[in-house]
């Protein structure tokens, strides 16, 4: 069975792009557009791999990795967050509130490609 | 404060010149029947060292007030 | 044509204006609006030291001495310089114990002594009788002299008038219901009387104007100027000597005495006290008259001596007496109104004079010499009298008549013997006894109550001997060989030449005499005795009064009751008064009532400083013993309290002072601080927001583009859609960059701005024509409701469009989906245009109605969906309004729309306007 990824992002065309790369790469691919959806959307069922933006309206996805992390039954989930601010404080907090990677907007799609693959692959 | 007591001090000063000039010997130096003017030395000095000693204590007082 | 009835016309009017006056300033003082509160009265008020000695006795005195008659107005000018130090302290320490007169005083300096306080009124009495005399001899024998116009004729010498034919009678009876009236009307602990004060301060104007004007006509109208003056004046056989210091050493040494003895009298005469200190509203006001006072001095003797000439010149020698020269210069030169104005001139001179003497006296009499007689008269009863109020004024109205028929009556009987301007200088040395009990209580701590006594004493006796006597005896009352041979024919007791000491004028010698006694016995007796506790306690409050803040009541201990206090002072004051005075004290100590007082050693010390300001120091020691059991406090006690007060004190003004400017520092520091961070968070936010914004639309341009690179069997439809959204992001990408750099120039003012009066409703046609295409493809309604005549505003025509097509796309992007509509109106106000764009979309919250104007801020109604934008056209289009010199806001409320409106000033250039046409013209060069 393929693997799960959901995406949280507000901007509508990033999400486009984003659900059509990885629909290509054959994952089970669900949509929230903001921060409190993706939570919902995690609580119906938790996917492999989260998708994250950092600046989701209504809960930051600074919110959402830590919410996730408190909950024992997330624990495999595994966490990318996307953000378009590159700052280093900003990647060592999102690292320290349990992402399992960082990549910044605007990226290389054969990149966050690998990074997916090689986070589920560890599973 | 340091203000006030400075025109405190310049105040005193003025005092001690127009004691200077208002005694002997600087009034013996004008105690002439010469004129200036028509006018007579001595009233002329002692008016205008007057005035003098007036407009200088003027000075200290309104300049130190701003 | 004789003046007569115009003259009693005249001086009665005068008076009535001198009434008007005071008591229209009693009455604004009643309300609280002081008309004497400013520099220039104070000034003016001092100017009381010009009596009629000095507007008329200065062209006698100069008649025979020359410039002799200088000095008197040298002195006080010193003296000015001093002011800021000396005057400035008397007045501090006056304030700060109630003191209301000179022997209030002293008495207070020394252990509130009532002995002190009595020898010291009684010195002033003596002193002064003879120069209030004066005053009256002047108005009676002015009045004389003008009454016989045009003859010009001295007054009989020696005229046997009846006392009821005497003007000079009516002139004191007048005078004291004046002084009465305005001096006595009501006991108030302060003892001013702001209504005098506006009087006196015009009567100044008064005398300085009437004196100039004969000076000028004298000078300028029967001579042409000084010099001509002096050149006639040539002809007098006594001009050399009159213009010229006699001998050398002896008249310098003259002179410097005058200088000294009217330096003196300046501080120390009981009006110049009453006037400077007690009648002092404000301690700043002194500054001013530093300089304004003998500014005032200058302009009053400048005419003197050409004055002086003139008469020696117009009038044959003896037939005129020099003092009459200002009057009847103008008489004989047939000039009647400036006669007239003269006399008026003379009379304000004289009454200004008498009326604040008396005033000063009388309160001297009642405080230091009645009441502490009556206090210790046990068969007066006044302990047990229940109002003392009617009491004390009726002593000094009885103490202001008595004054003024004690001058009369020395007028009357040695009025003629004597020269005006001696007079004056007796008058002087008696005040200047004072000097050495004042300033060394003032500034020296060790000076003690027997010191002072024993000087004043001294110094009194030695002036009565050198001065009095021999005046006495030059007017008949005692044997002429007194002078001449001494008492009981003893040389060396010649009260002229005292010791056998000759070569001084008399005023010098007396000076002399009497000030070497005076000093020497206070020092002497100073230094040799003990200070009691309390005196000593006095002492540092007088000296240290600008550090010690004036405050006597720790040192005292006792006990009283309260409503025992308050009727004590109510008893003098009179109850309702004191009631008064008590609730205020009560209020200001944050108490309802003074029923809730506690009897501490501040009330005491309040009760006795109101009391002072009625009956004197010494006495209100005294009457609040009765009633108050006061524990004594032993000498090393008090030194220890002072001690303690006063270390503390100097040792927190330092702390205070230090923590200060260590607070101060840090706040600066914060403050500092605080704007870097807020630089750098704004800058930071700025730059981390602009990259963000530009990030995002650079994402899905570079995936997409990899996407389509990557796929290139992508389905065509899709691969449109794809290049679709790449195009719309890069063209996103190109107005926000745009944008940015708008901003950037709008903020910075760098932007360029082609301004122009601009027809505003074909702007917005133009607007609602380029976006109409926009509007139609979205389904949004239009309504535009535009006046038949919009007048011209002045603007940047590209600039206003931006704004416009912004603010319509706006409502075009959040107005309702379905049915959607915008409308543009237009309204001319009186000074600006206002145009209103609604739409009917979900409207904005009040929380974010200030946000959207924020750069990058965009506040969606759906969540899911982000609205299309830069968040940066409402900021853009706000600078480019206010630039104008208009005002863009919006109003909405959740559903019901928002309106965006924006003002235009019209017509008239504004700053704004001034503003662009300015960089119009760096655009042009």
């Amino acid at each position: 069975m393929s693997k799960s990824v959901l995406i949280a992002d507000d901007e509508p065309n990033i999400v486009i792009s984003l659900e059509f790369l990885l629909e290509q790469a054959g994952y089970q691919v669900r949509v929230a557009h903001d921060g409190q959806e993706a939570l919902e959307a995690i609580q119906r069922q938790p996917p492999d791999l989260l998708l994250l933006d950092v600046m989701l309206p209504r809960l930051s996805g600074f919110d959402v990795c830590q919410k996730i992390r408190e909950n024992p039954a997330w624990q495999p989930m595994r966490i990318v967050m996307l953000t378009a601010k590159g700052r280093e404080v900003e990647v060592s907090k999102g690292l320290a509130l349990g992402a399992d990677a960082y990549i910044t907007k605007p990226f290389s799609t054969q990149e966050l490609l690998a990074q997916v693959r090689d986070l589920l692959a560890d599973r | 404060m340091a203000n006030r007591t400075l025109r405190a001090q310049r105040l005193v000063a003025l005092f001690m010149l127009g004691c200077l000039l208002f005694s002997y010997p600087l009034l013996a130096l004008f105690d002439s029947d010469q004129r200036v003017f028509g006018i007579p030395l001595l009233f002329a000095y002692l008016f205008a060292a007057w005035a003098l000693l007036i407009v200088l204590m003027m000075l200290v007082i309104e300049r130190s007030n701003r | 044509m004789p003046l007569g009835g115009l003259i009693l016309l005249t001086s009665g009017a005068y008076l009535g204006i001198l009434f008007a006056i005071a008591y229209w300033g009693d009455k604004r003082a009643d309300v609280g609006r002081s008309i004497i509160a400013n520099p220039y009265i104070y000034a003016l008020s001092m100017a009381v030291y010009a009596t009629s000695w000095t507007f008329y006795g200065s062209v006698g005195r100069a008649a025979a001495s020359g410039v002799g008659f200088l000095p008197i107005y040298l002195g006080p000018t010193l003296m000015a310089a001093l002011f800021w130090l000396v005057l400035r302290k008397m007045i501090r320490i006056s304030k700060a114990n109630r003191i209301t007169s000179i022997a209030d005083f002293i008495a207070a300096r020394y252990g509130k002594s009532a002995l002190l306080g009595g020898l010291v009124t009684l010195i002033a009495v003596i002193g002064v009788i003879p120069y209030i005399a004066l005053q009256l001899k002047a108005v009676s024998s002015s009045f004389l002299i003008l009454w016989q116009y045009p003859e010009i004729r001295m007054p009989n010498q020696g005229q046997a008038l009846g006392p009821l034919q005497d003007t000079a009678l009516y002139v004191a009876l007048l005078l004291a219901l004046f002084t009465i009236v305005f001096g006595t009307r009501h006991l108030d602990a302060t003892e001013r009387h702001e209504g005098m004060v506006a009087a006196i301060a015009f009567e100044s104007l008064v005398k300085l104007l009437a004196f100039l004007a004969v000076g000028i006509f004298v000078t300028f109208g029967l001579y042409h100027g000084f010099a001509d003056l002096f050149a006639q004046a040539t002809r007098l056989p006594a001009s050399d000597r009159l213009l010229t210091l006699g001998g050398p050493a002896g008249t310098y040494g003259s002179w410097a005495s005058l200088i000294f003895l009217s330096m003196l009298s300046i501080l120390f005469l009981p009006r110049q006290f009453q006037i400077s200190v007690v009648e002092n509203v404000n301690e700043n006001h002194l500054a001013k008259a530093i300089w304004l006072f003998p500014l005032y001095l200058l302009a009053i003797n400048v005419f003197v001596l050409p004055i002086t000439f003139a008469g020696l010149m117009q009038f044959p020698a003896g037939s005129v007496d020099a003092d009459a020269f200002v009057l009847t210069l103008p008489m004989a030169h047939r000039q009647e109104a400036l006669a007239l104005l003269v006399f008026i001139g003379g009379l304000s001179a004289a009454t200004g004079m008498v009326i604040v003497e008396t005033i000063a006296l009388s309160t001297m009499i009642c405080n230091d010499l009645a009441m502490p007689l009556l206090l210790r008269w046990k068969a007066f009863g006044l302990a047990q009298r229940s109002d003392l109020s009617g009491l004390l004024l009726g002593i000094r109205r009885g103490a202001i008549l008595l004054l003024m028929l004690l001058g009369y009556l020395y007028y009357r009987a040695a009025g003629e013997a004597y020269a005006l301007v001696s007079i004056g200088l007796v008058s002087f040395a008696a005040v200047a006894q004072f000097a050495p009990a004042m300033l060394g209580g003032m500034y020296w701590k060790q000076g003690t109550r027997a010191g002072a006594l024993s000087g004043l004493s001294l110094g009194f006796l030695l002036w009565a001997y050198t001065l009095l006597l021999p005046a006495f005896a030059k007017s008949g009352w005692l044997p002429l060989s007194f002078i001449e041979q001494g008492p009981l024919a003893i040389a060396w007791l010649k009260p002229l030449a005292l010791f056998g000491l000759a070569g001084l004028d008399e005023i010098g010698h007396s000076l002399f005499w009497s000030l070497l006694g005076n000093l020497g016995a206070y020092v002497g007796v100073s230094l040799f005795g003990r200070q009691s506790s309390r005196e000593h306690a006095q002492a540092l409050l007088f000296v240290d009064v600008f550090k010690v803040a004036g405050r006597g009541s720790s040192l005292w201990r006792g006990s009283a009751s309260v409503s025992e206090v308050i009727a004590l002072v109510g008893r003098f004051l009179g109850p309702a008064r004191a009631a008064e005075a008590f609730a205020d004290y009560a209020a200001q100590r944050g108490r309802q009532s003074s029923a809730e007082l506690v009897p501490d050693a501040d009330l005491v010390h309040f009760a006795e400083q109101q009391l002072a300001g009625a009956i004197g120091t010494a006495s209100a020691r005294v009457m609040l013993a009765s009633v108050v059991q006061e524990e004594p406090l032993g000498m090393d006690e008090v030194l220890g309290i002072l001690d303690e007060a006063s270390q503390v004190l100097a040792y927190s003004r330092r702390l205070e002072q230090q923590s200060h400017e260590l607070e101060a520092a840090t706040g600066e520091l914060r403050a500092a601080n605080a704007r870097l961070q807020e630089l750098d968070r704004l800058k930071d936010d700025f730059i981390s927001t602009v990259t963000h914004e530009l990030r995002t639309p650079l994402t899905s341009i570079r995936a997409f583009s990899e996407i389509l690179n990557d796929n290139p069997e992508l389905e065509p439809a899709q691969r449109a859609r794809f290049i679709a959204i790449i195009v719309k992001e890069s063209e996103r990408l190109t107005r926000m960059i745009n944008q940015v750099l708008d901003l950037a120039k709008l903020e910075s003012g760098r932007a360029e701005w082609h301004t122009a009066s601009l027809d505003l409703a074909e702007v917005i046609e133009d607007a609602v024509a380029t976006t109409s295409q926009l509007l139609q493809e979205q389904g949004v309604q239009l309504g535009l409701d535009l006046p038949a005549q919009v007048p011209p505003v002045l603007a940047d025509r590209d600039r206003l469009l931006q704004v416009l097509l912004n603010l319509i796309s706006n409502a075009a992007k959040f107005c309702d989906r379905q049915a959607g509509r915008i409308d543009i109106a237009v309204q001319v106000l009186p000074e600006a245009l206002r145009v209103d764009v609604r739409d009917n979309g979900d409207g904005i919250d009040p929380a974010d109605q200030q946000t959207i104007f924020e750069k990058f801020r965009q506040v969606g109604d759906n969540l899911t969906e982000k609205p299309q934008g830069t968040g940066l056209g409402l900021p853009i289009s706000r600078q480019i309004i206010e630039h104008f010199g208009g005002r863009l806001w919006v109003r909405s409320a959740r559903g019901q729309g928002a309106t965006f409106s924006f003002t235009l000033p019209l017509g008239a250039p504004t700053l704004a306007a001034e503003r662009f046409s300015g960089s119009e013209t760096e655009n042009r060069a």
